[in-house]
């Protein structure tokens, strides 16, 4: 099991018909179990990049190469409901082979107990949010991608709920791809950091974190999260002068 | 109640209106329910509201399955659109009349020609509405649809019809009173039978209460088809709505 992605250009064509670049160059390989973050600047080109990987997108330049048949979790920046069906359904019509038992742990851990015969319409923000991961769980990925999955919520509604993807991916061993803009984010739930510049978006750096998960503390997050804030801040011209 | 009262109201109007006109041109209420009721005895009545009503189900539900399909296709698929707007300009302008004169000359004065004469002046309007819908399917669904890998039959039910459940809706509400309005006109002109023909002997003979007797029952019997089952079909597909006014 191991996601290789070589994507050599992206361009897209503007109504105009303009041509833009949106990827230059990326290059990466995850290894099952292991958890990429992509972070970059807003708008360089990480939704886009998602959409390639997810076999959404096939109008680019290079190469991916997915385990086959791999069965996919993917949480969208916005979630991406069914408006006229229930959020149990939700659940259920992207994943028809998930047991009521496993469903029942998968909305206890995302707070959804009380929401199941809710319409999406019905729902904060924050609630589709939940209801979208737990789409993505109950088909039991073999990559899961979250795009932004904590975008646009208060701060401490945002720490709450990424504990509970963090409970979600020890739980199960798979590939996952997580796109974010907060490092802080990046560093808590990730095992290898992958900093994009602006568009059209390279990698800057692959920073690796080699304590698990659930071993990190709070001061050797902020360790690593340093080390990172340094590697985007620092342009490598200086570190030449020095 | 608010419909009680306008039914009243109805009645009382007629009622005044019968009076001042005088029983030639308008008979009152009694006497057209006289008629209503004798029709009703003899079984005429419902043997000529089945018949029409019959024709009424064959050709609408041609007409919506024909069209859906037609309409799906031209708001999908580009060069369809392209291939097929002329004709729907076409058909959609071409008069009720036209087609059903035609359909009498080249088919014969058959069930098959009416009932076809029908369909084909709904088609287009259901066309056009469906394609409508196809057009505004949000592609966001239909990624989230194939990143899950929904299988065919369960992304049509649950994310495609739904999307167009309001198209189907307000296809089948225009295209059933257009079918209203045409039936009469296509059994008139070449039926034996059906409530066009016995207006169409109403009109010859001018037996008014006889006319006003099969146009009321007729217009009772779509009054219940749109409450009993256009409105609460309309009334489900939106129920996931946030209630608006």
């Amino acid at each position: 099991m191991r996601l290789e992605v070589d994507i050599a250009g992206k361009t897209f064509k503007s109504a105009a018909g303009e041509q833009h670049d949106v990827i230059a160059g990326v290059t990466f390989a995850l290894n099952a179990g292991e958890a990429g973050v992509l972070v970059g600047p807003s708008g360089c080109g990480k939704s886009t990049m998602l959409r390639i990987l997810a076999g959404l997108d096939p109008d680019f330049q290079g190469r991916i190469a997915r385990p086959a048949g791999a069965r996919i979790g993917f949480v969208f920046q916005e979630p991406r409901l069914l408006p006229w069906r229930s959020v149990e359904d939700n659940v259920r019509i992207a994943a028809p082979l998930a047991d009521d038992a496993k469903l029942s742990a998968l909305f206890e851990i995302l707070e959804l107990k009380a929401h199941r015969n809710h319409f999406p319409g019905e729902l904060s923000l924050g609630l589709a949010r939940r209801v979208a991961l737990a789409r993505a769980f109950a088909v039991e990925p073999q990559l899961l991608i979250l795009d932004e999955p904590l975008a646009s919520l208060d701060a401490a509604l945002a720490a709450r709920l990424r504990d509970e993807i963090a409970i979600l991916m020890d739980g199960r061993s798979m590939i996952t791809l997580l796109v974010t803009h907060d490092v802080d984010d990046a560093v808590r739930l990730g095992d290898r950091v992958i900093l994009l510049s602006p568009r059209p978006a390279r990698i800057l750096a692959d920073v690796p974190i080699r304590t698990p998960r659930s071993a990190r503390g709070d001061a050797e997050t902020a360790a690593i999260k340093s080390e990172i804030m340094r590697r985007i801040n620092g342009s490598p011209a200086k570190q030449d002068a020095s | 109640m608010p419909r009680l009262l306008s039914f009243a109201v109805f009645l009382a109007i007629w009622w005044i209106a019968a009076l001042l006109a005088g029983d030639a041109k308008l008979p009152p209420p009694p006497a057209v329910l006289g008629v209503m009721a004798a029709e009703a005895r003899s079984g005429d009545l419902f043997f000529h509201l089945g018949a029409t009503l019959a024709r009424v189900a064959l050709a609408f539900t041609l007409a919506m399955a024909l069209g859906a399909a037609i309409g799906y296709l031209m708001g999908r698929v580009r060069l369809a659109d392209r291939l097929g707007d002329p004709w729907l300009i076409l058909l959609l302008n071409l008069p009720a009349l036209v087609v059903i004169v035609l359909a009498y000359i080249w088919a014969g004065l058959t069930e098959v020609a009416a009932i076809a004469a029908i369909a084909i002046n709904k088609l287009p309007t259901a066309v056009v509405t469906l394609r409508e819908g196809a057009r505004a399917l949000d592609a966001a669904l239909d990624e989230m649809a194939s990143v899950f890998a929904l299988p065919p039959w369960s992304k049509f039910r649950h994310v495609v019809l739904p999307q167009l459940s309001p198209y189907v809706a307000a296809a089948a509400r225009s295209g059933l009173s257009l079918v209203w309005k045409i039936v009469l006109v296509a059994e008139l002109l070449g039926r034996p039978n059906g409530v066009g023909f016995e207006i169409g002997v109403a009109f010859q003979l001018f037996d008014i209460p006889l006319l006003l007797a099969y146009s009321l029952s007729f217009a009772a019997i779509v009054l219940l088809i749109e409450t009993l089952l256009v409105q609460p079909f309309e009334a489900r597909a939106s129920r996931w709505r946030p209630r608006a006014a």
